[in-house]
This record gives structure tokens, C-alpha cells and sequence, in this order.
């Protein structure tokens, strides 16, 4: 599928496209099902979206449809959990945390539900469809929701993993998932642990913590630093909360600074819960957090956006050199 | 009124009576508990006291000390406030200890204003947010056919909650997925915090709206204990229907205490001790009725 990707634009020629590390949805509910997991699925609309048309085909009747009612569907999805049933529940990241807030908070969170939410075409992978479809604010509204874990799989590899982890994690679960389109950054079935950091490089002169659709550039910003002779270490911090508060202060201990990458605002996400960390600590090294600077995000394909707010490779590779200087990014 | 032992199209007195005592118990049980709390929804209560007595005293299916019986009817509130008349039904059913009761609202008790499941063993789905319950309900109504169980969801709205979109975009979703285990009960007493609905915002024709979201709609008289008792039963015995159900319960709000029926302010307030007394004498007197 990925030679009918359209690089400039994003996009894929012809329609339903399925969007590869998006449509391990559909793909690992079917496995579930089938392995006999009391897996159920609600959508509103999306269903070819975010591929939950692949366990409706195979599953007719555990998939819920409710239409544009994605509040009620949340709601729903929590009635549905009490009856011995495990809800995913799918729209856009945009309209799960900022429509849905509360029905999250006091349906599913506080009532201790477990059902798993999955936001996806976060951040601003919808590109020129604009502020309203852009999510740059979820991850800060689902970390302040006390009993709710919030996961952003690097890709399809871990995503898929982190369903499979999820049958046996008591807590209800915010899955926040790009647009599918994001490159392979684990080619083997990825081990996953809910609140365990994956380390893949450690160095002395910077750290860099990303998450989600930031794993992949990052790593090829890390690379061209690591080839460049700079001392550039890596964690993939999937797991927003409960956030690895260990592998962040062994990376203070290590690197003479940090970088968080986040597609995301820079306030109250990945950037705000490794501040945090930092801040517990005291005489921690200098933070910097590179994401979307509190700002609404521009209209353009997403694959501009990316290179205009210096997250893509060549940004990120940049922007780390700025910061192991002394002044800092520009 | 129908005299005859419980037949088909009446209850035996016996049995009408001990509903309107288990409507009177809920009433001054509210008013016990709420001297505890120094402050409650004495009247958002007052008016659903037929309906709590009726439930939990003549339809649900529900099982003694067992709050968690996967067969049990389930009981969801829009009207999360009146939370304080249903405490004591949970407490009858001996679903936790009944002196529990006698800490309501003090520091770590698990009774509070609004119902919580985390909390109160018996509590079905938690509230306190209105508009959130009948999403729910549809959500155990799909998850109980789903598993092949027949257990009802029955779930209680105010009519000021009809003002909550997600309550239509529920309504719709009922009757697309045909839904006929859930039955919606609207305690339709007029009023709101503002004023009357009708002056907040009017909801009418409220059962030409449920109807036409595709319903089984039905209009009652919210404290007749003997109408609501056999209509419920009539709705259980009905599933060939196909259609979840929505019954209009005609109410008073504050119903039993002549200043409250005549002041709908006491939505939320709190009695001196000195009429507090007064107030249970008159409802006592009332037999919770008029």
C-alpha cells in the first residue's frame, strides 16, 4: 500500500485507504475476539477512519454504531463495560478529549471503567482540515484525569502491543494514535509495559524523550547526531502516565540536558510531566521541550506542518543542536 | 381502587399499601438524612417517592445482600440529586449496612449528594453531571442483550434533564438498536433550579418528542402507586415490543409537604429542627399522598 502514499501531500490514492499502523485496530480486536476477550467496539462515523469496519465485518455484533453522538457514545461505552464487556471506543483525538472530557472524567475514569479510548489522527495529522481536527491539547487534558492511563504508541508494531497489554491492565486507558500513515519504527512484535519507557540509546551531552508520532523522526534525528559524533541518547516514552519517572532521572543523571519532542502543545503534555519529574528532583539538568509552542496550528498537508514547526528529522536534528549549545533553540 | 387480591388489572390492597409505606419511608428517611447533611433536595426526591417505592418495592429484580447479581434489573439516575430518597431502598435490600445511613455526608462516608458506584454497593452507574444516564443505560441495555441476559435497565430523568442534548442523541440511539429492555421514566414535576421548566426552557409536547425519536411512550400519575406498579409490569411482561419505552411520570414537586408543594424553591434547602417535626407529622398524616 505505501507506494500509492503520496509523500508531499500525505495522502493515499484511492479510496478507504487503510492506514497501516491504524488499521492493527481492527486487526488485534479480531485476534482478541477470536482468543475469546470480551472485546467490543463503539464508533461515531468512523468507522473506515480509524478501520473498526475490519472487526464490524468480522464481529457484526460487537461493534456499536452511534453516529455523531460522541459524547453518548463515551457514556455508552461505560454502560457497556459494566456489563462484563471491554469497550473501545474510537473518533478523533480532537473530540474524544475536548467534547468528551467529561463523560471520560466522571463515566469511565472516576468510575473506574476500563473501557480504552482511542484518539486517533492526533496532534496535527489532519493537516489542512484545521484547528477544529487538530488535537495539540489532549495529552494535557487526559494526564489530569486521575485513574485514566494515557499511551502514545510510537507505531502499528506498539500500538498492537499495548491493546494485547491492555486485557490485563485494571484502568480505564487513553490511546492517543496518529493518522496511521507513521513510519515503522519497531519491525517486530514490540514488547510493551504499560509505564516503562524503552531506552534506546543513552548519552552524555543530550537526551531526547519523544512519544508517539515523534518516536520516528527523533530516532533519525538521533542517528545523524550520533553518526555526527554528538553523544545523543533516546527513550521512547510511550507511556504519558503513569509517566517512567526513573528512566527520566536516570537521563538527568546521565545527560548534560533534555529535550522532550511532542506533537503536541508544549504545556501539560510529555514536555509538562518530564518538567515535572524534573522539578521533584531539584539540581536537574536544563529542559527543553520542542513541540507546538501554544499556538493553533497552521493549514498545510501535515507533512509541511512537520517541517514547519521543525518536526520532522531535519528539525528535530537541528533544534537538538541548538539546544546542546548554550543559548539554546532559536 | 381495586379491592381484590393482585389480579391482572389491579393490585390487592395489601400490596397497594405497602408501596405507599415504602413511598412514606423514603420521604422521611429523606428528611432524616438530610438533618445529617444540613442541607439536601428534599423536594426533587418528594416528587419521585411513588417511583422509588415502586421499583424497588414491586418491579425490579433484584436479589437480597447480592448488590452485584449479574441477572439484576438496573436502576440509572439523570436526576443524580435525589440520591438521598434511594440510599435507604439500597439499605433495605440490605446491599451495605443500614448504618451507613446515619453518616450520610460526614467526612469518608460513601453516600453523598449524588449516587456513586465506586462507593455505595447497589449503585448502578454513578451521576451527579444530568444528561449522562440514559447514554449509559443504552450502553448496559446493548451489553445485557449482548450477553443474552433479558435483565431491564430502567432509568429516571428530570424534566429540566430534557434540556441535555446527549439525552436525544440517547433517545435516538435506543430506538435505532431497538432497545426494549430500557425504559426511560421522565419525573415530570415542572420545575427547575430557575423556575418552571416551562419558563426555562419548555420542553412540550414531551411525549409527542419521545414518540417521534421512535419510543413506546406513556403518560402516568407519578404517585399513583397502583398505576405505575402495573404499568412497569405490564412494560415487563411486554418485550415483544421492540421498542424501548418511555413513561411520563406526572408529579408534584415536594409532594407530601403542603409549604414545599406550594414553593418549589425547596429544591434544595434545609429544615430547622422545629419544623422538621412538623414536616414528618404531615407527611406521616398524609400517608406520603393526597
Amino acid at each position: 500500500m505505501s507506494e500509492a502514499l503520496d509523500p508531499g501531500s500525505w495522502q493515499y490514492r484511492g479510496l478507504n485507504a487503510r492506514a497501516p499502523s491504524l488499521s492493527v485496530l481492527a486487526d488485534t480486536l479480531n485476534e482478541l475476539a477470536a482468543e475469546g476477550r470480551p472485546v467490543v467496539a463503539v464508533t461515531a462515523d468512523l468507522q473506515y477512519s480509524n478501520g473498526l469496519i475490519g472487526f464490524a465485518r468480522k464481529y457484526p455484533e460487537r461493534l456499536f454504531q452511534f453516529g455523531i453522538s460522541e459524547q453518548n457514545m463515551v457514556s455508552a461505552a461505560a454502560g457497556l463495560a459494566t456489563t462484563g464487556h471491554m469497550p473501545f471506543a474510537a473518533t478523533f483525538a480532537s473530540f474524544l478529549a475536548l467534547l468528551c472530557c467529561e463523560q471520560i472524567r466522571t463515566d469511565v475514569a472516576y468510575s473506574a471503567l476500563p473501557v480504552r479510548l482511542i484518539g486517533h489522527h492526533a496532534g496535527i495529522s489532519l493537516g489542512f482540515y484545521g484547528t477544529s481536527h487538530h488535537a495539540t491539547e489532549d495529552l494535557a487534558i487526559m494526564r489530569s484525569i486521575a485513574d485514566l492511563t494515557v499511551v502514545s504508541p510510537a507505531d502499528g508494531a506498539q500500538f498492537a502491543a499495548a491493546i494485547r497489554a491492555s486485557m490485563t491492565w485494571p484502568e480505564p486507558i487513553y490511546f492517543r494514535i496518529a493518522r496511521g500513515h507513521d513510519p515503522v519504527v519497531y519491525d517486530r512484535p514490540a514488547l510493551f509495559e504499560f509505564g516503562k519507557a524503552v531506552t534506546h540509546h543513552e548519552g552524555a551531552d543530550l537526551t531526547i524523550i519523544a512519544c508517539g508520532s515523534m518516536v520516528h523522526p527523533s530516532l533519525d534525528a538521533v542517528r545523524a547526531l550520533r553518526a555526527g559524533g554528538r553523544d545523543v541518547g533516546f527513550i521512547d516514552m510511550h507511556t504519558i502516565k503513569p509517566l517512567d519517572r526513573d528512566a527520566v532521572i536516570a537521563a538527568a543523571r546521565r545527560s548534560r540536558c533534555l529535550m522532550t519532542v511532542e506533537e503536541h502543545n508544549v504545556l501539560g503534555g510529555l514536555g509538562g510531566a518530564v518538567a515535572e519529574v524534573l522539578g521533584d528532583i531539584g539540581g536537574a539538568p536544563r529542559l527543553v521541550r520542542h513541540g507546538i509552542m501554544d499556538e493553533y496550528s497552521l493549514i498545510a498537508p501535515p507533512t509541511h506542518l512537520y517541517a514547519h514547526y521543525r518536526l520532522d528529522a531535519k528539525g528535530i536534528e537541528s533544534y537538538a543542536i541548538e539546544t546542546m549549545s548554550n543559548r539554546g533553540p532559536s | 381502587m381495586s379491592s381484590s387480591p393482585s389480579l391482572a388489572n389491579g393490585l390487592s390492597e395489601a400490596e397497594t399499601r405497602r408501596l405507599k409505606e415504602l413511598s412514606l419511608f423514603v420521604r422521611t428517611e429523606t428528611v432524616r438524612l438530610i438533618s445529617i447533611a444540613k442541607v439536601g433536595h428534599y423536594s426533587s426526591v418528594f416528587s419521585c417517592a411513588e417511583i422509588f417505592a415502586v421499583l424497588y418495592g414491586g418491579v425490579m429484580r433484584l436479589m437480597r445482600a447480592e448488590p452485584k447479581w449479574p441477572g439484576r434489573d438496573r436502576f440509572l439516575m439523570g436526576k443524580g440529586h435525589a440520591a438521598v430518597g434511594l440510599f435507604p431502598l439500597l439499605a433495605e435490600w440490605d446491599f451495605f449496612p443500614k448504618e451507613w445511613l446515619d453518616s450520610y455526608t460526614r467526612l469518608g462516608s460513601p453516600l453523598g449528594d449524588h449516587p456513586d458506584m465506586r462507593k455505595v454497593p447497589g449503585v448502578d452507574f454513578s451521576s451527579g453531571s444530568i444528561g449522562h444516564a440514559l447514554s449509559a443505560g443504552v450502553g448496559m441495555a446493548l451489553g445485557g442483550r449482548l450477553n443474552g441476559q433479558d435483565f431491564d435497565v430502567y432509568v429516571l430523568l428530570g424534566d429540566g434533564e430534557m434540556q441535555e442534548g446527549q439525552v436525544w442523541a440517547a433517545a435516538m440511539s435506543a430506538a435505532h438498536h431497538r432497545l426494549s429492555h430500557l425504559v426511560a421514566i421522565v419525573d415530570r414535576n415542572r420545575y427547575q433550579l430557575d423556575g418552571t421548566v416551562e419558563d426555562v426552557i419548555d420542553i412540550e409536547p414531551l411525549a409527542d418528542k419521545w414518540r417521534s425519536f421512535g419510543w413506546d411512550v406513556h403518560d402516568v400519575d407519578g404517585h399513583d402507586v397502583e398505576a405505575l406498579t402495573l404499568l412497569l409490569r405490564r412494560l415487563k411482561s411486554e418485550q415483544v415490543r421492540e421498542k424501548p419505552a418511555c413513561i411520563i411520570a406526572h408529579t408534584m414537586k415536594g409532594k407530601g409537604v403542603g409549604f414545599m408543594e406550594a414553593e418549589p424553591g425547596w429544591h434544595l434547602g434545609f429544615l430547622a429542627p422545629s419544623d422538621e417535626e412538623k414536616v414528618l407529622a404531615e407527611i406521616r398524616a398524609r400517608g406520603g399522598l393526597q
